[in-house]
């Protein structure tokens, strides 16, 4: 019933191939990380990911690597190609055809396997910036488990404070590309700060004292130099950059108001 | 029982009660619009503990996925005022009972672009029967023209899809139309629920995609899942919790001596030698799932579906995992889900070669064209039976208000709407 069904995953172009080198490390195995080259047919509309799909289907079924939506929505394929940090499933072999490409993990992270990456240090700086709705007063003046409450209104320019920051898929991609997180590993960084500011900025929280902990310090907000490169490598146009200095100018205005508001001011 | 990951360690958990939510089973066909893990491991452990599976024949094709990699374009750029186009430069969907053509922009329910999924599916392939589609690199497709919309409105309302059409078939839709061909997208089927989301076996219960609430019949309406979890998710959440507090605990010892079978059986399939691949059993599967239980179904293409799958299923007892490590050992993951996809797999093939009718998103252009309400307006349930074949039975379908009518869209629709009115 079906007229043009292809086989399988094996290509149907001509003879053309294209290199791929990509580090392999599996505990037990090697002792330290090493190139591995592979030889694959080159079909021009393969991404990254059907390379690396095709390499662990036929080559080598060891090939350990995340993935998961195949659109750039998940957040899971983030590795380095040829020294940049980008999505597998978004950057395409034509990209690199005919030089061969070098592939390895997320940089400034731990190697748990393969192109595998060890997240926790990320995860635990996202819980640190308490990414929800923190509305402290509400509970008194109304109380919002109920529908009856009503719901939350805002205007398309409060959305329009927050919502970029909010497209945010946690791929890392940005931690790969700061030099300071790569420096210093207790940056809180791009995305996490990213997301603190998502909800400092949302007119239905009231968290931002709460959060400023994390911020307003030196591991926070202030050991970002501006460099600029996360917002480059951001796939959501997130520009995280801009997120990070805009809490710096919350953070100054804090501080320089601090000196002149009354003690026990808000 | 779970496995971690990072380790290959092997964890078992106590339940009081269990929700299952592990999603549908769309990777069993080649071409879909699902994400990698789309395996319906949930509904085969579900499955493999005697619990029904139910009207798993009835598999959504979503009309608009791009060629090649079947990633989903949204309805909304139909909602949007999208319209279809063969390769005329035709709306062809006026010539499949959902005229009359609506103006552009102003799209309305029911009619056109509007009408339901799987009508606009059996659409394409009869357009591409009758060689109307555009013959693009990526195989044949229809172009999703939105053009009409302008710059400004498509980045505000579809920024999405601006960047998936550019990225993976170089196309601006500002511009040009989009290719686009049905994908495999959505179960409408799967593990047998009451209305509280509990299963036949107590404390288990399921939710989302890899349940059959009896919510989607056999077509399941456009953002239906999104609701289904939001409402569905609540209600299996408060009676799971519910149940869970009724529940004393349950000894440790039976818990590893039934854990302990489990693993024995996880450490026999990760270090059993064979001859087979599981990649190469994975593809043959997609494949014949796709050529076999597409849109249309044949009764002796269908068997010979069943039977594919039954012979995968022999070989899949002499696969070989290749690799042997621990830590993210993602074959021998793939290799787990694959024996589940298998089970599903089977699952849907016969549930699909016992119904004889067309109903739905279940067409046949055999013998058994038209809707057969007297013999086939039941409920399929699929029971796991060992090595043997899975036992198949009917369940009535249970009607309260609304009585099964004749599905029209377009003119008729809105006739028939009226005539119900007055």
């Amino acid at each position: 019933m079906n007229p043009d069904t292809k086989t399988s995953s094996a290509p149907d172009e001509s003879d053309k191939r294209i290199t791929l080198e990509i580090l392999r490390y599996i505990p037990g195995q090697h002792d330290k990380p090493e190139f591995q080259t592979f030889e694959i047919p080159y079909v021009t509309d393969w991404s990254m990911l059907d390379a690396l799909g095709y390499i662990k289907d036929e080559l080598d079924a060891s090939l350990a690597y995340r993935w998961s939506c195949r659109m750039a929505v998940c957040g899971s394929c983030g590795m380095m190609f040829n020294g940049e940090p980008k999505l597998a499933c978004e950057t395409f072999v034509r990209e690199f055809y005919p030089n061969s490409i070098r592939v390895e993990p997320l940089e400034n992270f731990a190697i748990e396997r393969d192109l595998i990456i060890d997240q926790a240090p990320f995860l635990e700086k996202l819980e640190s910036v308490k990414p929800f709705i923190i509305d402290a007063a509400a509970p008194k003046t109304k109380p919002r488990d109920t529908i009856q409450a009503g719901e939350y209104k805002q205007t398309p320019t409060q959305l329009a404070m927050f919502k970029q920051y909010s497209m945010c898929i946690n791929c890392l991609l940005c931690y790969s590309a700061c030099p300071q997180f790569g420096l210093n590993q207790g940056f809180a960084g791009p995305a996490a700060l990213s997301l603190a500011h998502r909800y400092n900025a949302d007119s239905r929280d009231q968290g931002a004292e709460v959060r400023a902990p994390i911020v307003n310090e030196k591991d926070g907000v202030w050991s970002c130099t501006f460099v600029g490169y996360c917002s480059e490598v951001c796939p959501k146009a997130v520009d995280p950059a801009s997120a990070i200095q805009l809490e710096k100018v919350n953070g100054m205005t804090d501080w320089a108001l601090s000196f002149i508001l009354p003690k026990g001011a808000k | 029982m779970a496995i971690e990951i990072k380790t290959g360690d092997i964890k078992v958990f106590l339940g009081k009660s269990v929700i299952i939510a592990t999603g549908g089973a769309g990777r069993v066909f080649r071409f879909n619009t699902n994400g990698s893990i789309v395996t319906g491991d949930g509904m085969s452990m579900a499955y493999r503990s005697g619990v029904a599976l139910r009207d798993m024949e009835f598999v959504q094709y979503h009309p608009t996925g791009l060629p090649g990699s079947g990633v989903l374009i949204t309805e909304g750029c139909r909602g949007e005022g999208g319209t279809l186009l063969n390769k005329d430069g035709y709306r062809y969907l006026q010539d499949y009972g959902l005229g009359p053509e609506t103006p552009i922009g102003q799209p309305q329910n029911k009619t056109m672009e509007l009408g339901p999924r799987d009508k606009l599916s059996q659409a394409f392939w009869h357009e591409q029967r009758k060689g109307n589609t555009v013959k693009t690199p990526l195989g044949d497709a229809v172009m999703l023209d939105l053009t009409h919309l302008g710059k400004q409105k498509l980045l505000e309302r579809l920024p999405m899809i601006c960047s998936l059409a550019k990225h993976y078939v170089g196309i601006d839709p500002v511009k040009e139309p989009i290719p686009v061909r049905p994908a495999a997208h959505y179960t409408m089927g799967g593990i047998r629920t009451d209305i509280d989301a509990a299963t036949s076996l107590a404390g288990l219960y399921a939710a989302g995609e890899c349940s059959s609430i009896g919510l989607h019949g056999a077509n399941r309406l456009g953002s239906n899942s999104l609701a289904e979890l939001l409402v569905f998710g609540k209600v299996a959440g408060v009676h799971a919790a519910e149940y869970a507090s009724t529940q004393p605990g349950t000894g440790s010892e039976t818990l590893a001596k039934l854990a302990q079978e489990k693993v024995d059986d996880l450490i026999v399939l990760r270090t059993q030698t064979g001859s087979e691949k599981s990649s190469k059993l994975r593809q043959e599967m997609a494949f014949c799932m796709e050529k076999t239980f597409g849109i249309y179904r044949l009764a002796e293409e269908m068997q010979e579906g069943l039977d594919t799958i039954n012979s995968l299923k022999q070989r899949f007892k002499n696969v070989r995992v290749e690799d042997q490590s621990r830590v993210f050992n993602t074959e021998f993951l793939m290799t787990l889900e694959l024996r589940a996809s298998l089970d599903l797999a089977q699952v849907i093939a016969l549930s699909a070669v016992r119904r004889k009718e067309s109903r739905g998103a279940h067409q046949r252009l055999d013998e058994f064209k038209t809707r057969d309400d007297e013999n086939y307006l039941q409920h399929t349930l699929v029971y796991f039976d060992g090595e043997d074949l899975p036992k198949l039975e009917y369940e009535a379908v249970n009607i309260t208000r609304s009585t099964p009518q004749e599905r029209v869209y377009g003119t008729a629709g809105a006739e028939k709407k009226q005539e119900h009115k007055s």
